[in-house]
Formats: structure tokens, sequence, C-alpha cells
């Protein structure tokens, strides 16, 4: 019997607005003290009222509109209730049946169409320890997370590899750095993914009548990985006649294998109801035009424009529209490039292959270096031969340690007879000068 | 006493004040070892700050010296204790904050400490403010100054009792329905209870999200007046609050406007005859002061009580699920049985399966509601009625019933809900020498028009200046 996974993902990504969702505290928390980046509001006081924060709003819509979702003109907030010591008010506020962005779609390289079914804002939760103080075991709860914007992205379950779950990763993560709305750092919990798996048999249409729900995987791997792991384990299951159970299992990356965590039969009820704190928001379609506007070109249609602008070839595309940054980079090496008939082909293969650090070398100074280094022999034999002569006799050294097996010392005499030449002769050439030269000596 | 504390209001203490008649720490201390005389018996206080006003009063009396003014400046307040106030236990008048001192000002107590108040303490509640009676406390009823066999009202009780005992001049209490009209009424003083999202929530330990409003009680709708013109407007640590610019209530008072009166039968239905006659009686002095007075209908009040109980007690069910004792107070087995009682069924009003019938359907008759008043309001400008169906009950008339409170507010219910003005004023007394109160409601962001009515109606009577001769009890403090 064969089987065909049935997959859908739920993303969780922290936002790097300045303040949290929904107070002033300074969201900018990673390393810091325990409990020193919080408020009322946060800790969940008696009295304290949440006050949405609209950078974070903005950035979540402009993550649905960059995966091409239809943004409601009325959305709200939700209150969901449940309890957890690192829920402070005992619950959270998120957003259940009106969410910012919703019916979108990501398109993968293959073509195939991934349907993001919504995008929501909602905050996070703080973080539980487990320790032993005193002797005690203890729970140390530290708040400095609570509070801070979270955008939830789910997938429609069209998900039928564990690759194309990668790339789908890979290019969310991607877009919301494009957008500069998130960092993404899957090691710092800047993204946190949770697949939902189960199998269908061949033949059978429709949705599988069970899911399984993985949570605690940390890199992109890992997902490969436990998905992997999932659809062994439930196909073995499907094999016997059973039916995996509806459930939540978790990965454990030192085993390699997910394990149970708890059931999911019935879902936890939640006692979702309007957020009566926080009035809803209406949109218009002035409001949306900013937003759309603001967004940058994002990757997708910024690589379509270097293959058409730039003739690259669609590898060198990939790699340089990877990252704001380097697309920005190749850009201006390409104008400076223009004035220097330095041409795009060229300067994408050297940022490429020579692993041009574009954090240190300034675009003019790379057409610079590519000039320099781009030669033809324009000297005649005779003076070429003449200034080789003069540095094999000013570098006596070399020439010993040359002559003595250290044939590496030939590169500090080719380099001071670069100089001498100022790009009238090609590296080769003098180098071959120099080695017949010393030859003869 | 050498202060007569029985005619003060904020207006003639700020004169007095300013030509020195006494000082602000003399009026502190007087009102100090008055309430340590009274409070015993009336337990208006659960948190009486004497070290702090007496500071408070001192530096007030600096400016003063200096020539400097501040709206309140030495004026004796107290606060009910659902208010945060840093530094100061705030208990919402139960065990399970027993000992939360908060560690931030709500907004409204932040106005008034910018304004230059001498805070006095946190007066008695209903726990959580469940309840139109102050008689669900975990620290026991307040007692109504009038007679201290009865109760005062609730679920701001104890703030109208250090009023009408003279135990603040002022004093800010919360309604979520009724629990400062309520209390108003039945100790005989004024009490404003604002449009929703006029006044800041911030640091009020949340009730009803949807319908919490802080309000003054105060003798004078001038002193109702002036604090609203300090305590309104938008607030930016609160979303609720509207941004429609706060007018000079103060000023609007001097220039009275005739105005359409609506008088609505069944909110005259189920109520005791005496009140109705206190209320009738006040109609009639406004007639004569050239009002027109109109039948209107409206929905019958009691189809709020449903709507109000499910709304209420479902935020009520949420906003209390933070009181879990891990960051602050005790845990909830503190929980007395109003408290569950309220917890357990407004859980049950949003539980999947039951959301559409009672939430939902709520929510839905509320726009209903507050449609019909809209629909009033075209042919009128105010709407009077009584304010409670009854004159203040006996301590202990409360218990057994579980749904006193919802019950007890039905006729300021509709107006909560929809989120008007209204105000109490005392039109009279019974036989037994028990406050009768009326209200004035009005449209959202409406106040000035109530409180020009009010004011109105004030010059003839000064009810509220009526205070209850407690010498008996002082005399017996003194023995």
């Amino acid at each position: 019997m064969k089987y065909t996974p049935v997959m859908g993902l739920e993303v969780h990504v922290e936002l790097n607005t300045a303040s949290k969702m929904f107070c002033g505290c300074d969201n900018n928390w990673f390393g810091a003290k325990p409990n020193t980046h919080t408020c009322p509001v946060c800790l969940g006081l008696p009295g304290a009222l949440p006050v949405p924060n609209r950078k974070a709003i903005e950035g979540c819509i402009k993550i649905g509109m960059a995966l091409n979702c239809e943004i409601p003109l009325l959305s709200k907030f939700d209150r969901k209730n449940y309890f957890y010591p690192d829920l402070a008010k005992g619950y959270q506020i998120s957003q259940y049946d009106q969410p910012f962005a919703q019916k979108g779609y990501i398109m993968l390289e293959s073509g195939k169409r991934i349907g993001i079914t919504r995008a929501h804002m909602e905050e996070d939760t703080g973080k539980l320890t487990h320790a032993t103080v005193n002797g005690e075991k203890v729970s140390l709860i530290d708040f400095n997370r609570s509070g801070s914007p979270l955008v939830e992205i789910v997938t429609d379950p069209d998900f039928e590899s564990a690759e194309e779950v990668k790339e789908y990763l890979q290019k969310l993560q991607q877009l919301v750095r494009y957008i500069g709305v998130a960092d993404g750092d899957m090691d710092k919990g800047g993204m946190r993914l949770e697949p939902n798996i189960s199998l269908r048999a061949e033949g059978m249409t429709g949705l599988p009548d069970y899911k399984v729900e993985v949570k605690n995987i940390n890199s992109f791997n890992f997902v490969v990985q436990a998905i992997a792991y999932e659809i062994t384990r439930q196909t073995e299951i499907l094999e016997k006649g059973e039916k995996p159970a509806q459930e939540t299992r978790g990965w454990d990356e030192d085993k390699k294998m997910t394990i149970s965590q708890r059931s999911k039969e019935e879902a936890a009820d939640y006692r979702y109801f309007p957020e009566p704190d926080i009035p809803p928001f209406v949109w218009n379609e002035g409001i949306l035009g900013r937003l759309k506007a603001s967004l940058p070109e994002l990757p997708d249609a910024k690589k379509e424009r270097f293959l058409k602008e730039y003739a690259l070839s669609d590898y060198n595309a990939e790699i340089l529209t990877r990252t704001v940054a380097m697309a920005d980079y190749f850009e201006e090496a390409v104008k400076v490039g223009k004035e220097h008939s330095v041409d795009a082909t060229k300067i994408a293969n050297t940022i490429i292959n020579k692993k041009v650090n574009i954090d240190t070398i300034l675009p003019a100074e790379l057409i610079k270096d590519m000039r320099a280094s781009v030669v033809e022999d324009t000297m005649n034999e005779t003076d070429l031969e003449k200034i080789a002569e003069e540095v094999l006799a000013a570098n006596e050294k070399s020439v010993a340690d040359y002559k003595a097996g250290k044939t590496n010392a030939i590169m500090f005499l080719v380099g001071q007879t670069m100089r001498k030449v100022a790009g009238k002769a090609k590296a080769d050439t003098v180098k071959a000068a120099l080695e017949s030269l010393l030859q003869s000596k | 006493m050498s202060l007569d504390l029985k005619n003060l209001t904020i207006t003639s203490t700020k004169k007095a004040l300013k030509e020195k008649e006494f000082s602000a720490v003399e009026l502190a201390k007087e009102y100090l070892e008055r309430i340590k005389k009274l409070d015993p018996i009336l337990n208006a206080f659960v948190t009486v700050t004497e070290e702090r006003a007496l500071t408070e009063a001192k530096k007030a009396d600096e400016l003063l010296e200096n020539g400097q003014d501040l709206p309140l400046l030495g004026i004796p307040f107290s606060m009910k204790d659902n208010f945060s106030t840093q530094g100061i236990r705030t208990t919402a008048s139960a065990k399970v904050l027993d000992d939360y001192v908060a560690p931030y000002n709500a907004t409204v107590v932040q106005k008034l400490i910018d304004a230059g108040v001498t805070l006095l303490g946190k007066t008695n509640m209903d726990a959580w403010a469940h309840g139109s009676s102050t008689e669900t406390s975990d620290y026991g009823p307040s007692k109504n100054p009038w007679d201290t066999s009865r109760l005062p009202g609730g679920s701001s009780g104890g703030a109208a009792a250090s009023v009408a005992a003279c135990l603040a001049t002022a004093a800010i209490g919360s309604e979520t329905a009724g629990s400062v009209r309520g209390p108003a009424s039945w100790c005989g003083i004024v009490g404003l209870k604002p449009t929703y999202g006029r006044v800041s929530r911030y640091g009020v330990i949340a009730m009803a999200s949807s319908t919490d409003s802080p309000g003054p009680l105060t003798s004078s709708v001038e002193d109702a007046a002036l604090i609203l013109e300090i305590l309104a407007g938008k607030d930016s640590m609160d979303a609720t609050t509207a941004t429609k610019p706060v007018e000079k209530y103060t000023h609007v008072l001097k220039t009275p406007r005739k105005m359409t009166i609506g008088i609505a039968d069944d909110y005259f239905a189920g109520v005791d005859e005496e009140t109705v006659k206190g209320v009738e009686a006040a109609i009639e002095l406004l007639k004569k002061q050239g009002h027109t007075i109109k039948k209107i209908a409206l929905f019958d009040p009691k189809y709020a009580i449903d709507v109000y109980t499910l709304l209420m007690r479902s935020e009520v069910s949420s906003n209390l699920a933070r009181m879990d004792g891990i960051r602050f107070g005790n845990d909830r087995t503190f929980f007395a049985e109003e408290a569950k009682r309220r917890i357990m069924l407004g859980t049950y009003a949003l539980s999947s399966g039951y959301y559409d019938a009672y939430y939902k359907k709520a929510q839905k008759v509320r726009t209903l509601i507050i449609e019909d008043f809209a629909k009033a309001y075209e042919a009128v400008d105010v709407i009077i009625g009584p304010t409670l169906p009854t004159t203040a009950m006996k301590v202990g008339d409360t218990t057994g019933n579980a749904m006193f409170g919802e019950l007890m507010d039905v006729l300021t219910e509709p107006s909560s809900i929809a989120g008007l003005c209204g105000i109490n004023m005392p039109v009279g007394f019974s036989k037994n020498k028990l406050p009768i109160g009326m209200q004035i409601i009005g449209k959202q962001f409406d106040e000035a028009t109530i409180l020009n009515l009010a004011y109105q109606y004030e010059q003839e009577t000064h009810f509220a200046k009526e205070k209850p001769d407690l010498s008996k009890i002082l005399s017996e403090v003194e023995v």
C-alpha cells in the first residue's frame, strides 16, 4: 500500500519591533537578565491594560501581503483563555476568526503552490526553566519574553515531502528578512515550527481522518529528520490496519525520534471571545495601499528581474538575491562597473566564486580590484625581462628561498613585479618570465 | 469637632484653604481623627493612609504658602480599593489580594495626585466589585451612615459611606452597572457614572472590561463636574478611551438650559412606593423649572439583566484568571463564594457549545438596547427614573440571594451596557430617614447635559449637603 504524506505547517515568527506587542517594554531582551524587561502590562498585574503596537500589526500585514494574502478590512483581537504558569494574564491575546491576513499562497521552485491559510498576530508567553534551587526542584519563570509580538503563519495541508517543507521554511525566513520585520533566527527562537503530519492511502481522496502535530523542532534539518521519522512510524501503524493516534509529539534531537506528549483527541476549549480592551480595526484602501507600497522588491520578483536585466544564470541570480544586502551590493557594483566596461556576468562570477566579503569591500573597490586583475600583455618581452631582473636583484632573500626549494617564494616576487608593471602584463605572464629567469640563474 | 466638615465641598474647602480658615494639615487631621472614631462602626475603609495623607497635606500647605495652587490642592479624598495606588495596599476587598501592594498608580490616581489631593485611604467594596451592597466584601460589609443597621449599597459602598459620613470630602468609585449611582442613592450623595471610555480604566482592577467606568462620589454637582474635568480624556495606556475633547464641565453648569426629559413607565415598575413618590416629586420640581416632561417607550429594563449578567460574568471569568498566586497575591483557594459563582457562570457561558446561545446572543441584544436608547434620544435630551428599586436594605438581607447584585441593579444595567453616562441625585428621604435617589441618564459623552440639569435641580434642593447625625456614635466612642 502506498501512502502520500499530507502535511501542513504552523510557523511562529518573532517580530523585531523596538517594543513589545501590548506595552512599551524594550523588545530586545535576548540574553538579558530574567525579568528585567517587564512592566505591569506584560506581567499581567491587576488593572493593567493592553495597547496594540502599530508597527507590529503593520509587520504582520506586510508578511501577509508578501504571501499574497487577502487583507480583510475588518479585524480584531480575541482572548484565548487557558492556564499555564508562563501565561501571565491567564489568557493570550491572539486572533481567532478575523485574522489580519488570510487565503494567500507561496510558489515553490517546482511551480507547486502552497496555500497560506492565514497570518495573524499574537503575544508570546514567558519562558519556564526547570532547575534545582537549594536542593529543591523548582520551575523558574522569566517574563522578559511575555508580550513579545509573534506572527503565526499557517499553511494549508499542501506539503507532500520533507524537501518541500524545508524549501518553504527557507523561503519564509528569506521573506521576513527581506521585509525587515524579523531576524528569523531559529537558534534564538526567532522562528518556531510545528508540522502537522498525516498519511493518505493511495486511491483515497480528501484529508486523512487524523493528524499528528510535532513540536520542539529548532532547525530546518531537524524538520526533515522529524518528518522522515513520522512518515515511517505512521506507515508502520497504517500497514497494521490501525490508525495513528491524533496527538502532539515532541522531537527528541538526541534520540532522533518523536515522542508522544499529549492526546489531542479533544481540542482544548479556549473559550475565545473578542478582546474587550482593544477596539476592532477598520482599514481602508488608503492605509493598505501605503503598506503595500512600502514593501521592498521581494525575492522572487528580484530574481526574475536579475535574470532579465543582467542576463545572469539561474544559479547566480539565486545566490545574488539570497539577501537584500547581497542583491543591493551586486547592483551597486554593476552601476560602477558600467562606467568602466566591467560587465555584470563577470561581476557576478567574481562575487560568488571569489567569495567576496561584501561587508568589508565596497562595490567601487571591488570594481577597482577587478580592473587591476583583468589585464592584457601590452608590454614587450624585453621590457618585462628588464623589470623582472630589477625585482630579482632587489629581493635576494626570496631568490635564495626559491632556489632552496621554497617554490612559493615566487608569489612575493610576482606581486612586486606586478606593482612595477602597473597593469601592462598579466600575472601568469609575469610568473612565467620570473620562473625562466630564476631557472637560468 | 472644630471644623464643620458637614458643609464642606471641594469648592468651599478650596476657598477656606485659600483664605486660611484652616490648613491642609489641620483638615487632614480632622478627617483622620473622625475616621479613627467612626470607621470601626462604619467599616468604610480597608486601608487608612495616615502618614502619607499628612505628608501630602504638609506639601499642600507649603504650596499654598508660596501662593501656588492646583485644582484639588489639599482636598482629602478616599479611593475605592480597586484603584491601583503605588506603594499602597490594593485589595479590591478580596483576600486573594490581601497583601498585594500595587507597584504603579492607576491613571486616575496619578491625575489626582498631580492635582494635589490628600489621599486618606482605600475604601471597602464588594469583593472584586461583585455586588450591589458591599456585603460580599472579604473584610465585612460597610454600614450606611444614615442607619448603621443597613447597607450603603455597592460595589462602591465604602466610598459612598465615606462621603456621606464626612470621612472624606470626595471619593472615587467605579461603576460596571450601578456601582456608583447605586451607593450614591442609598447614601444620599451625588454619584456620577461617566460614559464608558471617558475616563481611563488603566490601573482599575478589571471587572467587566466593556462597561467599567471610574466616577466621582461627592456632596455637590459642581464637585463632580470639577473631578470629571480632571479625570476625563484620552489615555495612551487605555486603548478604549475616547479622543473626544474634554469639556470644561464646571463652566457648562453656569448656563442653565431648558431640556426635554424622557420618562419610561417600565423604569418605575417594581419600585417601592416611597421611592416612586420621591422621584415624582423631583420631576414635578423640574417641570416647574420649565423643563418638558415626555413619556417615552424603552425596552423593559429587565431584559438588560440577562444581557448584563452573561456579558459581565464572562468577562469576569477571564479577567480574574490572572489572580493565580504565582506573581502576586494569594492563590485561588482564597476566592470567596460570590467570586466563584461568577467565574463559573462566566466560564460556562463562554464554553464551546454554549458560546453562541449565551455570550454571542447577549452581545446581539446589547446592540438592540444601544439602538433603543439612540432612538429615544432623538426625542429627548435626558432620561430620568429611580436609581434603585428600594431604599437601603438591612445588613444580612442580601445573603442567600445568588443573583442579588444583578437584580438590584436592574434600573442602571441598561444604560451601563449601552455605555451611556448617568448621575444620581438625592431627591429626599423615606419615612425612615433613608435617602431616595433619582438618576439622570444622558447620551454617550453628553455629561455636560446631565450635569447641567442636575445642577439646576440641586440649586433648589441641596439634599446632597444633608448629612446624617453621627453624634450618638461619636459620643459612645468618646466614652
